[in-house]
């Protein structure tokens, strides 16, 4: 037993290697970085300089899309995965299949191809204007980076919610109903508090990319519009200032453990409910 | 589906799926025009053509950033299977504690923005003086894909049943012997699944690749986002294209309906 224990044990090994090399001393570096100067002495100054009105702003309006997109998606996905468990038809397959051949095609790709049906000239305002309809302008705005947002986390949104909702027994809805609860009162008391952990992954898996994201604000915004992404994709891409960038970046872990306790807390909340 | 519903209410859930699919639809079907539009002006049609197909084969570099992007994927997809099926061995023996506290900073790259695992990694490799390429990309998608190989194989694991390995012993089976033919079945599928994952999120990655990839080499994705200032060839749409065909034929195949699913053992 003791030998089997020691073998095991060498198991470990070579993962724990791994993690250690390529997950926490990157972080650690993050961290070294960030909380020191160009002569290496310890300085606030790269973790302040979020204050600063440029970074201020960048960080304000990524979160607000983010969570503005958050909800959206949170909206869109749940009558729609109500809709998908009520058509179960043990062709399960068939439903992953929809949400993730998309995800198939590359999703820079996918993201321009938003740029070509919402430019000014584009496919929505030639098909808006022959039906008699005033234009839209969104591209290179806010809303076109919201849109984006949605459009390429929706998917994140949808499978764990998904999942979720398939689990609840049908049993049980039928009990609450027999019980003598009307739709809305089986909708909010069962199947809303049963559905609480797929709400809470979904919720994460969506906001954390949004706040982030690069990529998105690049393409629809025009690169006019900053989000914080950029910011920190930029000092290390163009400016080379990796003190600043690991500092700012920082900041962006603090709302992603702040994120990730929250979604802790209602899981664990939500399964105690659940019992 | 217990209820008979009245035919309006579900006219309006059919529409609402409709509308979702489009949404999510919309611009592949886009992209795929692109593909056979002769104009190269992404807004306007100027006929069918198939140049662009045949263009696709002589461009050696998008085909030179689709094999990076492909034998990266399957290697990444083949290391981290193995290091997460070794890591959920050890793992499944620990203590609770120790499990808990390995499993949490397993995560880390899953639940971390991308953007942070990436520049990290960058530094990393900066700092050490290693000269980033096509090494550096593999060695950074190994890492984010460990932890969605664990995810898949893990409750396999936990619903193997010990005495079969057991039983497999007392009749004079080896360790080893024992673990290839009783164990290592019982976690295929979990295996397969944690190999597709890995597979797909490789091809899929564009932020981490592009602050890990120095200078000199392109996958599909960092090679797309160089093109976007000067305009996407038309070659990548047709390129697109065929991926998209060639996946949604293999999963037509795999759900084909009237297949039976096989039962789990458990």
């Amino acid at each position: 037993m003791i030998k089997t224990h020691r073998v095991r044990n060498l198991f470990a090994a070579p993962y724990l290697a791994w993690i250690a090399v390529f997950i926490l001393v990157p972080l650690a570096m993050i961290f070294w970085y960030g909380f020191t100067n160009e002569s290496g002495a310890f300085t606030v100054e790269n973790i302040a300089a979020m204050a600063r009105p440029e970074h201020a702003k960048a960080l304000w309006r990524a979160l607000y899309l983010s969570v503005i997109s958050t909800l959206i998606c949170l909206l869109l996905a749940y009558p729609l995965c109500l809709i998908l468990t009520e058509r179960r038809t043990g062709r399960q397959g068939m439903i992953v299949l929809l949400f993730v051949l998309p995800m198939w095609m590359n999703f820079l790709l996918r993201t321009l191809a938003w740029q070509t049906i919402l430019e000014k000239t584009g496919i929505l305002n030639t098909v808006l204007s022959a039906l008699g309809l005033p234009a839209l302008n969104i591209i290179n705005t806010q809303y076109a980076i919201l849109f984006g947002m949605v459009y390429n986390f929706l998917p994140f949104m949808v499978l764990p919610l998904y999942n979720a909702l398939a689990k609840i027994d049908p049993s049980v809805l039928n009990a609450a109903r027999d019980l003598g609860a009307n739709e809305w009162q089986t909708f909010l008391r069962v199947t809303l508090p049963l559905s609480l952990p797929g709400i809470v992954s979904g919720v994460t898996m969506v906001f954390i990319p949004a706040l982030t994201t690069f990529v998105i604000s690049t393409l629809l915004g025009g690169s006019k519009i900053l989000l914080i992404g950029n910011i920190v994709e930029q000092e290390f891409t163009l400016a080379y200032d990796w003190h600043l960038g690991s500092g700012l970046s920082i900041i962006l872990m603090l709302f992603i453990i702040v994120n990730m306790v929250l979604s802790a807390l209602a899981d664990q909340n939500g399964e105690a409910s659940a019992l | 589906m217990t209820q008979r519903q009245h035919p309006a209410v579900r006219g309006v859930k059919k529409l609402y799926l409709a509308l979702i699919i489009v949404f999510l639809y919309a611009p592949i079907a886009v992209m795929i025009v692109q593909s056979f539009n002769q104009s190269r002006s992404r807004a306007r049609w100027g006929g069918f053509t198939l140049e662009w197909y045949q263009s696709l084969l002589e461009n050696e570099e998008i085909l030179r950033a689709l094999g990076n992007t492909l034998s990266i994927a399957a290697l990444s997809a083949l290391f981290s299977t193995l290091i997460g099926l070794i890591a959920c061995l050890a793992i499944v023996h620990m203590t609770k504690r120790a499990r808990t506290v390995l499993l949490g900073i397993a995560n880390i790259p899953m639940l971390n923005a991308e953007i942070v695992t990436g520049i990290s990694l960058m530094l990393l490799f900066l700092t050490l003086g290693i000269r980033m390429g096509y090494g550096t990309i593999l060695l950074s998608h190994i890492t984010f894909c460990i932890p969605y190989v664990i995810l898949s194989i893990m409750p396999r694991f936990q619903q193997l049943n010990a005495s079969n390995y057991e039983a497999a012993l007392d009749l004079g089976a080896s360790p080893p012997y024992a673990f290839f033919k009783v164990v290592l079945p019982d976690l295929m599928p979990g295996i397969v699944s944690g190999l597709l994952m890995a597979f797909t999120m490789s091809i899929d990655d564009f932020i981490i690749t592009h602050f890990t990839k120095g200078a000199g080499i392109d996958t599909l994705s960092t090679k797309i986002y160089t093109e976007v200032k000067k305009g996407i060839k038309p070659e990548m749409y047709a390129l697109s294209t065929l991926i998209f065909g060639a996946v949604l034929l293999l999963l037509m195949l795999v759900n084909r309906p009237g297949k039976k699913e096989k039962a789990p053992s458990r």
